[in-house]
């Protein structure tokens, strides 16, 4: 066991990748002085001004570069420092490095890691606080990932720099400087598979990112009341394991899904509508959304604060469906 | 524009009027057959523009890495992709260079260094830079070269990407098709800036004007980019004056061109004009002139055929290349 954090899972697995591979490269604004939390911190000493580049306030020329480098036999991983500025590099993202592959009949292959992170409660105000992956898992040929956890944060890291294609790997700046323990000979964690984080009869919820944390705060408070929550972390949004989550519901037959997304179109809807299609008749009642409020992240702390999606509106959700019966 | 005199050894010229014959062709075939619905989609012809694709793809291997915009026909063919499988993919087939997932605005080549087309105005300018990059980053002499028209250069992709390339100083060579057209406004409706090459001159970009319908003047201010950045050099751009004879897209009603004076730009035209050069210089009679014109036909007749003979692709495709394996 390792005593680590989130973004120092991040570091190291940047410095072991860029050690075993001389293909990686890290791309983007002031990650040679380590970026604004440091998670490129140290890596200019040990592999020079070549393979950690500082760029421009550029993310669309950025990202571009990245594509251009990764078809010609490169591994770039570039940092978009918030996921409010990849808007400003999608059309790259969307209609090139997505699209590449298939539209070249199979000729090109772009494999990409763009860094971001999202998420509020920062008091970043509306244009620094967002989380925007529900539009990511609408564009065929890229994969989403969002880890939860220090663990998670290195083995999918390191899972996405070994993957052929684009993958956006979606921070969350308040989970950068969680101390965890980590088990230094964890096996490595492909893509598209989920981790139940927490085994329970009643209720599953299906929780994102920061939401993770939360949704065991609840789990933890509703077991007080004889509410067993089961808590699945699907950690990559695409590929998505519906299997570990159908399994669940098959047990419980109530499902919530949290993020801290704004429900409207997010990540949840896709959940809801996938579960109901694969098991619908294992309902006992329709599937309940956490999410943020349908408006921009506000700025003034007790406003911001109450928009969040927390482990009270995960546990009120679950309480919603505990008592429901066919 | 004062023409250029510049060398032209005799079999570099036949070379370029091969090429020219070829695309020129090709792209007549293709206006046909977008008429006669067999060639689908958004088709852009390039017609009167092929001194550039043959004058700059002439002089680059393999390993060099090409992009280009939505205009790319001519590119693809000069860079070395089989004219059949550019046909078949303009058809739609599996035995596109595509299999028939890209069609005529997303021409992919790798085996020939043509890393495509992009359907985005602009859009691939940071992926040739990001190609030179990686050229330059594994020690080879390899350069990547980006063709796009001059509708790209208003576009805040282009200005990022020229600030990059320029700091970083890789051996990417932007070629600019100036046609004086951005889609169906000329460019004096889009900026106050004639000249492109113009725009990257705060850069430090090293950069040339030619006129992009003579395709000697064109190959040799070419060779001389291409020559400086394999000895470490770039970016630099190449500004080509040149004028498409055909609408923006097949279809194209082609009223806003009214303006342009019809006949004089037919006496312009690239092929025309290399072929009186040919003459004068002594390496082209009549004989030899038809005879490149015959096989361009020919070739293209056997692009078309075997096109025509391809099957469309199976309905398994469409989610079969999604992710790369």
């Amino acid at each position: 066991m390792t005593q680590t954090t989130y973004l120092g899972a991040i570091t190291s697995t940047l410095a072991a990748a860029m050690r075993a591979d001389e293909r990686v490269l890290v791309l983007g604004e002031d990650v040679a002085e380590g970026g604004p939390w440091g998670a490129t911190a140290g890596l200019v000493g040990e592999f020079g001004a070549g393979r950690v580049r500082n760029t421009p306030i550029s993310e669309a020329a950025i990202c571009g570069v990245a594509i251009g480098a990764a078809q010609s036999g490169l591994r770039p991983v570039v940092e978009i420092m918030f996921i409010d500025f990849l808007t400003l590099a999608l059309d790259q993202l969307v209609n090139q490095a997505a699209k590449a592959h298939a539209m070249s009949g199979g000729q090109l292959t772009v494999p990409l890691v763009v860094r971001t992170q999202g998420g509020a409660g920062q008091r970043g105000g509306a244009q620094h606080s967002q989380s925007l992956e529900a539009w990511l898992v609408h564009v065929p040929g890229l994969k989403v990932v969002m880890p939860s956890t220090a663990a998670d944060a290195g083995a999918l890291l390191a899972a996405s720099l070994a993957d052929p294609g684009p993958v956006v790997y979606v921070e969350n700046k308040s989970l950068y400087f969680r101390r965890e323990d980590v088990d230094d000979a964890a096996p490595p964690v492909p893509l598209g598979r989920a981790r139940t984080v927490r085994r329970g009869r009643d209720v599953t919820v299906v929780a994102l990112s920061r939401l993770v944390e939360e949704s065991l705060a609840a789990a933890e408070a509703l077991a007080a009341d004889g509410i067993d929550v089961e808590v699945i972390d699907p950690r990559t949004l695409v590929p998505l394991d519906l299997e570990t989550i159908v399994e669940s519901v098959r047990r419980t037959h109530r499902l919530v899904v949290a993020h801290e997304a704004v429900t409207q179109g997010g990540f949840g809807a896709e959940v809801a509508a996938q579960v109901q299609a694969a098991a619908f008749d294992e309902l006992d009642a329709p599937v309940v959304r956490v999410g943020a409020p349908f408006a921009p992240v506000p700025f003034s702390p007790p406003l911001e604060d109450a928009y969040l999606p927390n482990r009270d509106d995960v546990a009120a959700a679950v309480r919603s469906l505990a008592g429901a019966r066919t | 524009m004062p023409d250029r005199v510049g060398e032209l050894a005799a079999g570099d010229g036949l070379a370029l009027l091969r090429m020219m014959w070829q695309i020129r062709v090709f792209e007549e075939r293709v206006g046909e057959l977008t008429r006669a619905d067999e060639v689908h989609g958004l088709v852009h012809l390039s017609i009167g523009q092929e001194a550039v694709a043959a004058g700059v793809c002439g002089l680059l291997l393999d390993d060099d890495v090409a992009y280009s915009g939505h205009r790319a026909h001519g590119h693809a063919i000069a860079k070395g992709a089989p004219p059949g499988r550019v046909m078949a993919e303009l058809m739609g087939r599996e035995d596109g260079l595509c299999r028939g997932l890209g069609g005529s605005m997303h021409l992919v080549d790798v085996a020939h260094g043509f890393y495509g087309a992009t359907g985005v105005v602009g859009g691939n300018v940071p992926l040739a830079l990001g190609s030179a990059l990686a050229g330059r980053l594994r020690g080879g002499v390899q350069v990547a070269v980006v063709f796009f028209g001059d509708g790209a250069v208003q576009g805040g992709i282009f200005v990022e990407s020229v600030n990059l390339a320029a700091l970083w100083g890789v051996p990417l060579i932007l070629v600019c098709e100036n046609n004086g057209f951005a889609e169906f406004t000329p460019r004096s409706a889009h900026t106050n800036v004639e000249r492109v090459s113009d725009v990257v001159a705060p850069y430090g970009v090293e950069r040339d004007t030619v006129d992009g319908n003579d395709a000697a003047a064109v190959r040799e201010a070419f060779a001389a980019f291409l020559a400086a950045a394999r000895a470490g050099g770039g970016p630099m751009l190449l500004e080509c004056l040149t004028h498409r004879l055909r609408g923006h897209y097949e279809g194209d009603p082609d009223h806003y061109r009214a303006l342009v004076a019809a006949d004089e730009w037919q006496e312009l035209d690239p092929i025309r004009r290399l072929e009186r050069r040919g003459g004068a210089d002594g390496w082209l009679d009549d004989a030899a002139r038809a005879e490149i014109e015959e096989d361009a036909r020919t070739a293209i007749d056997e692009a078309v055929a075997f096109a025509r003979a391809s099957p469309f692709p199976p309905a398994a495709l469409v989610t079969g290349l999604v992710y790369a394996a």
